[in-house]
């Protein structure tokens, strides 16, 4: 039991590491939001698993919900402009 | 380009060499240390509430969530300043799916409940006052999201917003007349852990904090959807 | 080394604020560098909370049979930095749209998110 989570945590934490990566690197900007979306959800499974509730509530809430939000409608506006000043 | 690559480089492995002796240094402990266990003795008998966090974050370290709250309410003001405009007109996007709208009509009163039944019950299971909020929060932005040249009616959340920050600052100074101190939870009566109605003014400082948190995000994010798409500044 | 959770959550907090921190240094997009400053919150919570952890205790509330108000003391793990954490990720949010918000002027200032294009500060 102890070995099974401790495989699942590793794994957890791969993905992780590697979609941090691709956000960082990607060229295309929803790519990069939705991959910083799925690093705040996984946070928020571990840190369920390291025995804290509260603040495994907060960043369900706050980091995967309303930061991607955020981020898509600040893209929305400022896409807009720059295509204003391309044509 | 290359140099300034390199730089970086070179940056990010020194901080990385200062993290690495976090790493070396830390051992897994088997027994909690001394402020810690004098929180989990005392806290459910001094504060009377069924959630440790709970306790700590309203009542033993209250300071901090005021500065906390003075701190949004910061951001929530200087975003609605910069956004400022003069006349609000309604914009021409008006084309959301049928079926978004008809979701939206459900879910939206289902999640104001459920923020509300998490700040009201902060005391006796996980959540609190910012998770409520956030709650609250998503379900505004439901809103935004499938009506967006609707225009948000901003008295009523700034009402709701300054009523609650005020309040919160009345309770605390209620602490200092009738107890303890600032932002004491006895000047209302503990009761029993465990019940809705116990560890003193707590449930009435998470609601409030909770609906000024809700609103807050809510106007920052209805000003950023207002703003028009090309202004030019001269 | 016996490899327990809090170790994998030190090294994966760890991992998380190099890559923001490198993000931050070497990108030219502007919300790129606000995302990687994103990411770099959210490992630095990850290190704070998983320096609170005990292999086998369980989360301070109160409930049932298992945690009672008598034996809270060495079943539960250290409430002080979840308590931190908290408020910690609330703060953040509101830099990060604080952060957005500012980029947004700027771009309907010069119509570009480039940051090499912002040179008005330099002489």
């Amino acid at each position: 039991m102890e070995t099974f989570k401790i495989i699942m945590m590793a794994t957890l934490a791969l993905v992780m590491i590697i979609s941090a990566v691709m956000a960082v690197v990607s060229k295309k900007m929803p790519l990069a939001i939705l991959a910083s979306g799925a690093i705040s959800l996984l946070a928020s499974v571990f840190f369920l698993v390291l025995a804290s509730p509260d603040v495994a509530m907060t960043e369900a809430a706050i980091g995967a919900g309303l930061t991607t939000f955020l981020f898509f409608i600040i893209l929305r506006k400022t896409e807009q402009n720059s295509h204003e000043n391309e044509k | 380009m290359k140099m300034r690559n390199s730089i970086a480089i070179a940056l990010v492995l020194i901080f990385g060499i200062f993290l690495f002796r976090i790493f070396e240094y830390h051992h897994t402990s088997t027994s909690l240390n001394n402020s810690a266990t004098y929180y989990n003795t005392n806290a459910p008998a001094e504060v009377g509430t069924a959630n440790v966090v709970t306790a700590i974050v309203v009542t033993y370290r209250g300071l901090d969530t005021l500065g906390e709250v003075t701190v949004l309410f910061l951001t929530a003001l200087i975003i609605g300043y910069i956004l400022k405009q003069k006349n609000r007109e309604k914009s021409v996007v008006n084309y959301t799916s049928e079926i978004l709208i008809t979701a939206v009509n459900i879910l939206i009163p289902a999640s104001i409940i459920l923020g509300v039944y998490v700040f009201i019950n902060g005391h006796l299971t996980p959540g609190g006052g910012f998770q409520g909020g956030a709650i609250i929060a998503t379900g505004i932005v439901l809103l935004i999201l499938s009506n967006p040249s609707k225009l948000m009616n901003m008295k009523v959340l700034h009402f709701i917003e300054s009523i609650s920050g005020f309040t919160y600052i009345l309770i605390g100074l209620a602490g200092l007349l009738f107890a303890g101190g600032f932002l004491d939870n006895r000047i209302l009566p503990l009761g029993n852990i465990g019940n809705l109605l116990s560890a003193g003014a707590i449930p009435i400082i998470y609601s409030l904090i909770g609906l000024k948190v809700g609103t807050e995000i809510s106007s920052i994010l209805a000003s950023i959807n207002e703003t028009k798409e090309n202004t030019i500044k001269p | 080394m016996s490899l327990t959770i809090d170790k994998i959550a030190l090294i994966l907090g760890m991992a998380l604020m190099l890559t923001g921190l490198w993000g931050g240094f070497t990108q030219k997009n502007l919300l790129k560098i606000i995302l990687s400053f994103s990411i770099f919150d959210t490992g630095l919570n990850i290190l704070i909370v998983a320096l609170g952890y005990l292999p086998g205790r369980t989360a301070p509330i109160i409930e049932g049979e298992v945690v009672t108000q008598e034996n809270l003391a060495l079943v539960a793990i250290d409430p002080v930095p979840q308590a931190l954490v908290l408020t910690a990720i609330v703060i953040g949010f509101g830099i990060t749209a604080l952060m957005l918000v500012f980029a947004l002027k700027m771009n309907q200032d010069k119509k570009t998110l480039d940051i090499n294009q912002f040179n008005d500060l330099k002489w």
